[in-house]
């Protein structure tokens, strides 16, 4: 009797003192992975360092990466990721915002989860098979018909001047357009459908039509969350590596033409990674912190935006 | 007023155009389906499967170093990864209701929607410094990939779990660490099951990070700090190769590595689906909005 009544308590202490061990040591692995990270960042400026004191503020403003006299610059890699995600945004988004809508307001209910699934899968499709179907499958259609026909009517403009190969900014801008889709409308449709049936009805019971009542009552709600969708997109293109590698063209030079190759700071650090060393490797590993701030911002303002909406970015996105 | 049959029009062209949207969209992922699967499936044979990468001309090159590279490097970034990941979600679904939680819960969906060439970055300057370009740097890069992804669907669904499942095993006096792992984890093993596959479908099919740390290895290489081939890797160099017996495995390696990845979203699919048949549609939209990720 009494060693129960004792083997009871000592449960009970042994459970008090377990509680806030459990609690805690799961605190500790979640606050670990933060640390992690924040020291790999500090890490990575520091490999960065011989760069960054080397070229200081130059660094961002000159347009020279000469690795034979060992001077390196990421201006024009920031003006490739700034034209390629430009694309890819004006594109993309206006596609991602038809398809929400569909999805959200216009389909009817059988056909809705068969067709979000398969844009889903679009998300699913790994990185480096979409610069494959670009290099062999999208290339040839964009450099027989599609460049040549932009080219005949806005050949006027600095934007397509030049003849198109096929490997471009149009290209990669293309196919980034391609794989923001998912992300932009799965967002877009989740503030879509955030939206209270009252303001449909509303607009409804006024005898407006199902395209009026989007329109009116729904796309002005939604607003917000869409534009936060939307810099989740960019949030994407900017960092998009093996896809813009492979469609690009990789050279290292500013150019308005969208019809000429040029290179962004992600795939300018794929594709010298292999023979970077000394100074180089630090100027590739400085271009990576600039990545790395241009992307934190991106994704930390589009998060803000689209609060709790954020959950339904896909994340079987395929290697970015 | 306009007249009832104009906006009636426009309707129906607002309709079409919207519709016209998702035809376009749906048009890249068919054609990348057909193309991989036609220049893909004559590439591969059996000796395609089991042999290593050979150089051009060899007609006995192969992909098998790469599919037990790509096994591993997941692998081993899941051992690193799954318990952090289900850890820190346990943390902020059961005890997360502060500060600390919500920074952790924002840390990893900032994180989550991180570009992968920078995690590799990380990797590099933390690992591959010291010891190289490896296999246990490559996992290591996938791992941090995986942990926001894997913490994130462990808190929806433990989330899912019903209150009076908890109360109910604390009433027996059931301490509650060891509610959570008995009860409520059981509970909701279905949702980390998801969770973890997601995540490796995820970076099954990850290059970048992979380019900066484990490299890449024509031989067949086990060895945790060596450089070791996966099936993305061989997929950049020998499309990004100028001869036409090489890019003909990289479309033989996409199919097996898309054939992989999108089975793993299709099962993911099914299990999401069949727990919830039952439930109402309400209910079933709501959760498969939160923790799915959908269209």
């Amino acid at each position: 009797m009494a060693s129960e009544k004792g083997s009871k308590q000592s449960a009970l202490v042994r459970s008090s003192a377990a509680d806030p061990l459990f609690h805690y040591f799961t605190m500790s692995i979640g606050l670990a992975v933060i640390a992690l990270l924040g020291y790999m960042v500090l890490k990575l400026i520091g490999d960065a360092w011989h760069s960054i004191t080397y070229f200081e503020g130059r660094f961002l403003t000159s347009a020279v990466w000469n690795p034979r006299e060992d001077v390196y610059s990421a201006l024009p890699f920031i003006f490739g990721t700034l034209t390629t995600s430009a694309i890819a945004i004006l594109i993309g988004v206006p596609l991602s915002i038809g398809i929400a809508i569909y999805l959200s307001e216009l389909a009817p209910p059988w056909i809705r989860e068969p067709l979000s699934f398969l844009v889903e899968l679009l998300a699913a499709v790994p990185s480096v098979i979409y610069g494959l179907w670009a290099m062999y499958a999208l290339r040839p259609v964009l450099m027989n018909d599609v460049e040549p026909f932009l080219q005949s009517i806005l050949g006027w403009t600095p934007f397509f001047q030049g003849t198109g190969f096929g490997i471009d900014k149009l290209a990669a801008g293309i196919i980034l357009a391609v794989m923001i889709i998912p992300t932009v409308a799965s967002v877009s449709k989740e503030s879509l459908m955030a939206v209270p049936d009252s303001q449909r009805e509303a607009a409804l019971s006024l005898g407006a039509t199902r395209y009026e009542t989007t329109r009116m009552a729904v796309l002005t709600y939604a607003r917000s969350g869409m534009f936060g969708a939307a810099i989740l997109g960019l949030g994407r293109a900017v960092g998009e590596t093996m896809a813009v590698t492979m469609t690009i063209g990789n050279a290292n030079m500013i150019s308005w033409s969208l019809l000429d190759p040029g290179q962004t700071m992600a795939s300018v650090i794929a594709n010298n990674w292999q023979e970077a060393e000394g100074l180089m490797l630090s100027a590739l590993i400085e271009i990576g912190v600039v990545l790395f701030f241009v992307a934190l911002i991106v994704n930390v303002i589009a998060r803000l935006m689209v609060g709790k909406v954020l959950k339904a970015v896909p994340m079987t996105g395929g290697g970015l | 007023m306009r007249s009832y049959k104009a906006r009636k029009f426009k309707n129906q062209l607002a309709s079409l155009l919207a519709f016209g949207c998702v035809l376009l969209a749906l048009i890249p992922l068919v054609s990348i389906l057909i193309e991989v699967i036609v220049r893909g499936l004559p590439a591969i044979d059996w000796n395609f499967l089991t042999n290593r990468t050979m150089s051009s001309g060899n007609p006995e090159s192969g992909i098998g170093n790469a599919i037990v590279g790509s096994v591993l490097l997941v692998g081993w970034a899941c051992l690193i990864g799954l318990p952090l990941g289900i850890l820190t979600g346990i943390y902020v679904s059961e005890y997360g209701n502060n500060w600390i939680g919500n920074s952790m819960r924002f840390f990893n969906d900032v994180l989550a929607s991180f570009p992968s060439i920078v995690v590799g970055l990380f990797a590099y300057s933390l690992l591959v410094t010291v010891v190289g370009f490896s296999l246990i740097s490559g996992a290591f890069a996938l791992a941090i990939i995986m942990i926001p992804i894997v913490a994130n669907t462990t808190e929806e669904a433990l989330k899912m779990v019903p209150n009076s499942l908890r109360e109910a095993s604390l009433a027996l006096g059931v301490p509650r660490w060891r509610t959570v792992i008995k009860v409520i984890i059981s509970n909701g093993r279905a949702g980390l099951v998801t969770g973890a596959l997601l995540s490796i479908a995820r970076i099954a099919g990850e290059t970048a990070p992979l380019l900066l740390t484990s490299f890449g290895n024509p031989f067949w290489s086990t060895g945790l700090f060596n450089p070791v081939a996966a099936l993305p890797l061989t997929i950049f160099r020998n499309a990004m190769s100028p001869y036409a017996d090489l890019q003909q495995q990289a479309w033989g390696a996409a199919l097996v590595l898309i054939v992989m990845v999108l089975s793993l979203n299709v099962i993911v699919r099914l299990l999401t689906r069949s727990r919830f048949k039952n439930r109402t549609k309400a209910v079933n939209r709501k959760w498969l909005a939160k923790s799915r990720p959908s269209v």
